[in-house]
């Protein structure tokens, strides 16, 4: 993921980015505080704090209650993303996805989009 | 996982082979752990049980599979990971039974795994009719799926904000225990963010005896920047008092889920008083009366939560929020109710399956150099290295050790330089000082190269289980010291000699289960995998408790095949009758089975050992079983020598094969059966004249032995001195020889290096090292040597047969290792 973010390709969709990973849902609960971050994605298949909790969690926050928030998980989990969807979720890219997708997807939700010629 | 996207600094990297290069490893790693958890898993439901959260492990390592390769383009795993996960997630939600058949699927497909990643690193043709072979069966399971079962959830006084963020994985398992009736408990607990990860693992391994854990709901209350407030939901049989004095601490209250009294009628509308205030005050605003009884269906929808609310909307139609609790409910009984996050006034966003969002906030600056810096923090520990580049810096220390060499003499020769003695002790300081950081340098890049031996181990693990079952033999496999470590290098070539030996035992060792009751064995064959440090080396075991090796087979195979001779074969003992199964070309059997019996196997594994620096030894007992042990050095890349001097050459014997060194006198010397031996300690020691081996015999002090080449001072003698000799004896495994030698130079740490072309061929040789001199020594491989003065009936044959110059057996003469430019 970090690598599709920080690739040049993804510079010219929405501009450089900054990626941070957090390990796990309760890393990200510790990382979001301390830093002002413009977009979040989740999966929702994680260990102890699952990806529904995280978005129940960080809408309630103050500084995150409008940052745009992208699942990525599969179609196996239909109800659980549409459960994400109702939780606050802006964005779901089903995986396997295109490294283009997720881009296009994250300049769409940060208003960077630009134009971008084929491929 | 989750991935926070930042504005901000921007740091262009590109992604292309090394990604590629951390996708394999990365996919290499899950499959590891996905091998592990299988065998844990086959483990449990051989035992008639099941384990929850092992199911969902393997879910788990799948998925992050899928997602991996569909990353990266992989379309064969993708492939494979999306059916797979199809299947695993009926598996964790019930919908299907694990069977031994769905057992075989999932390693199958573990070991296909295996050969698309060797594939896609351009090892090895794709394995696709197998993968499609595999896909067909995969989908005939997933066709045998019965439903799920009916909900008790409703009758408990849930949230139905929790119930809404619960996957249905977790809805699965709640439903599950709850079917089972077992109690639900609720537990809040406050977590310091910084020690949340630790202090929850505390808290889990307290409430795990008890029950078991649905899920952990970060409240949004009573935390801070430092703290979050978690609701744990947690299944048990205990009751209340147990599981408080299970987990008490000051930060943690347990409180137990009521069912609603409607359990037993469905339409009473109260709810039970609630047992503190807390509770009160959610209860109060939970207007949930009525339950509805009709099973949810387990796939797709929200028909649990719809249940709810419907139940809710139709009992009492209290639209007010409530005040306080975490999960509002909402104010009608329609799918959409919720708002999102709790947030009046926050958009409903829409979601398009192709990702594509609402456009949203701008892209802000980002954040300060402070922030970044903390954020920093929490990335990963580990790095991924190539072996390579170990290697490399490997190579470094050791021509830094030439280098301290170099200072060694130089600091020697101002010392004894009256005009420059004043600098000697600050030259000699350094030079300590260098060789200290020096030997801690070399100690930290071989601590990098050591892996667990249980990495090969699990492949081993599988291995058994897949050879058992095709021969519809029971084993158990029984694993010690997988945690001892070993060069990576080492580990790498270590899984197919290994597997080799295991095929051996459970093809020829482990007898069936009939023959196996009538010499009373248990049905249940083992075998058993030990492994163990022994001062620089690591021992591996082997050991099988089948019907062993009969010497007598053994030998009339081999007298068959022609391996021995008449007469050499009444000469041997039933131990070097064993070693015959080292031979090339030889098998006990006349039919080739699947698993084995082409002959091609101890002869290669032998030889694969032996490239390693290792030996194979073997010891069977008739009807008891077999034990094959390898002795292994710990790694390749650095060892340990004693310098000799034979003839004025230097050579180096690796120190982990020798035992001592003593002084030698030719009056030591007893004839034994035509060989030369020696007696030290009460024992007989055969004894082998190095320079005999290596045809170096012409020389004598003062004397050339070859004009084109210098050659080097001969040691001096004093006169009316007879000129000292040493004995070097070297063991490896079980066989000791002792080495004659003029001259004990003293101990190094070498980095070994790969003869040249021209030597490759040369026997009793292990490589050879730079000595810091622009002189080259030779490293002699003592296993190799001590079997090749053992195997000769006089010591006479060897040296004949190292003479030959041509003769495809030959020895090499060391004197051209001087010219020898093909050191690599």
């Amino acid at each position: 993921m970090r690598a599709i973010l920080e690739d040049p390709a993804s510079a010219a969709a929405m501009g450089a980015v900054e990626v941070t990973e957090a390990q796990s849902g309760f890393d990200a609960m510790r990382l979001l505080p301390r830093a002002r971050y413009d977009l979040i994605i989740t999966d929702i298949n994680m260990p102890d704090v699952n990806g529904l909790e995280l978005i129940h969690f960080i809408r309630k926050s103050e500084q995150y209650r409008t940052t745009p928030l992208v699942i990525i998980s599969t179609q196996a989990t239909e109800r659980d993303v549409e459960r994400g969807r109702k939780l606050g979720a802006d964005a779901y890219v089903p995986k396997p996805f295109a490294p283009e997708l997720m881009r296009e997807t994250c300049a769409r939700l940060l208003g960077t989009a630009r134009p971008v010629s084929d491929g | 996982m989750a991935e926070n996207v930042g504005g901000g600094g921007g740091r262009g990297e590109s992604a292309g082979d090394k990604a590629r290069e951390e996708f394999f490893s990365e996919a290499q790693e899950i499959v590891d752990g996905l091998s592990r958890d299988l065998l844990a898993l086959d483990d449990v439901c051989r035992r008639g049980g099941s384990d929850a959260e092992l199911v969902n492990d393997v879910f788990r390592a799948v998925h992050t599979l899928k997602g991996l390769s569909g990353l990266f383009g992989a379309a064969m795993m993708s492939g494979l990971s999306h059916e797979l996960e199809n299947l695993l997630d009926d598996l964790r939600l019930g919908r299907i039974e694990l069977t031994s058949q769905v057992l075989d699927l999932l390693f199958q497909s573990v070991e296909l795994y295996g050969r698309i990643l060797a594939a896609a690193k351009g090892d090895a043709p794709e394995p696709a009719p197998e993968v499609k072979a595999l896909l067909a069966a995969l989908g005939q399971v997933a066709q045998q799926k019965g439903g799920g079962g009916g909900s008790v959830v409703a009758q408990y006084e849930l949230d139905p904000g929790l119930l809404g963020v619960l996957t249905e994985y977790e809805e699965h398992r709640l439903r599950t225990n709850l079917q089972a009736g077992l109690s639900l408990y609720r537990m809040r607990v406050q977590f310091q963010l910084a020690t949340i990860d630790s202090a929850l693992d505390d808290l889990k391994a307290k409430t795990r005896p008890h029950g078991e854990i649905i899920t952990f709901l970060p409240t949004g209350e009573g935390g801070d920047a430092e703290s979050v407030e978690l609701e744990i939901l947690v299944a048990s049989r205990a009751n209340l008092g147990v599981l408080r004095g299970a987990v008490a601490g000051p930060n943690i209250s347990v409180e137990e889920v009521r069912r609603r009294d409607g359990a037993s009628n469905p339409l009473a509308s109260i709810p039970p008083p609630p047992l503190d205030d807390r509770s009160r005050e959610r209860d109060q605003t939970d207007p949930y009366g009525g339950v509805s009884m009709s099973p949810p269906t387990t796939s797709g929808g929200d028909a649990l939560l719809d249940e709810i609310n419907a139940a809710g909307a139709g009992a009492t139609r209290t639209s007010a929020p409530p005040p306080a609790p975490s999960f509002p409910p909402g104010p009608g009984g329609q799918l959409g109710t919720f708002p999102p996050g709790g947030i009046p006034g926050m958009p409903v966003p829409g979601i398009a399956a192709g990702g594509a969002g609402a456009a949203a906030q701008g892209a802000s600056g980002g954040s300060g150099a402070t922030q970044r810096e903390l954020t920093l923090r929490s990335v990963t520990q580990t790095v991924r290295v190539d072996i390579r580049k170990l290697d490399h810096l490997m190579n470094i220390v050791g021509e830094l050790a030439i280098v301290r060499g170099v200072v060694a003499r130089l600091s020697e020769r101002v010392r004894l330089d009256p005009d420059l003695k004043e600098i000697a002790p600050d030259l000699h300081r350094l030079h300590r000082s260098f060789d200290r950081h020096l030997a801690q340098m070399q100690n930290g890049i071989l601590e990098v190269r050591m892996v667990p031996l249980g990495q090969v181990f699990d492949k081993l693990a599988r291995i058994v289980r897949q050879i058992s079952r095709e021969h519809d033999k029971q084993v158990n496999l029984v694993i010690t010291g997988a945690e001892t470590e070993i060069d990576k290098l080492i580990v790498e070539e270590l899984s197919d000699p290994l597997m080799h030996m295991i095929r051996n035992a459970i093809d020829h060792g482990i007898e069936d289960k009939d023959e196996r009751m009538r010499v009373g064995k248990p049905a249940v064959g083992t075998i058993a995998l030990n492994a163990f440090q022994k001062g620089n080396h690591v021992v591996l075991e082997i050991e099988d408790d089948g019907k062993g090796m009969d010497p007598k087979v053994i030998l009339a195979a081999a007298l068959r095949r022609g391996l021995v001779t008449e007469s050499e074969a009444r000469e041997m003992s039933d131990k070097e009758v064993l070693t015959l199964v080292f031979q090339p070309g030889f098998t006990t059997r006349d039919d080739v089975t699947a698993l084995s019996g082409r002959g091609v196997g101890m002869d290669i594994v032998k030889t694969n050992i032996s490239k390693l620096g290792g030996v194979v030894d073997i010891s069977s007992e008739v009807g008891i079983g077999t034990k094959m042990t390898i002795t292994l050095p710990i790694t390749l890349a650095i060892i340990s020598v004693l310098m000799l001097e034979v003839a004025g050459r230097t050579f180096c014997m690796p120190l982990a094969s020798v035992e001592e060194a003593i002084v030698f006198d030719d009056a030591m010397i007893k004839t034994f059966e035509g060989r030369e031996v020696m007696t030290q300690r009460g024992a007989t020691l055969p004894i082998a004249r190095l320079a005999k081996l290596f045809q170096l015999e012409g020389w004598r002090p003062g004397v050339w032995i070859n004009e084109s080449a210098p050659t080097p001072k001969p040691p001096e003698v004093r006169p009316g001195r007879k000129a000292k000799s040493y004995c070097v004896v070297a063991t490896v495994a079980d066989r000791r020889v002792g080495f004659i030698v003029d001259r004990l130079v003293g101990q190094q740490d070498i980095v070994i290096k790969a003869l040249g072309k021209s030597l490759k061929k040369a026997r009793g040789l292990a490589g050879a090292t730079e000595l810091g001199d622009q002189r080259v020594g030779l490293v002699l491989d003592a296993a190799a040597l001590i079997n090749e003065v053992l195997a000769s009936s006089t010591e006479g044959r060897i040296a004949g047969a190292l003479e030959g110059p041509r003769s495809p057996k030959t020895g090499i003469d060391p004197r051209d290792a001087r010219s020898d430019g093909g050191m690599s």
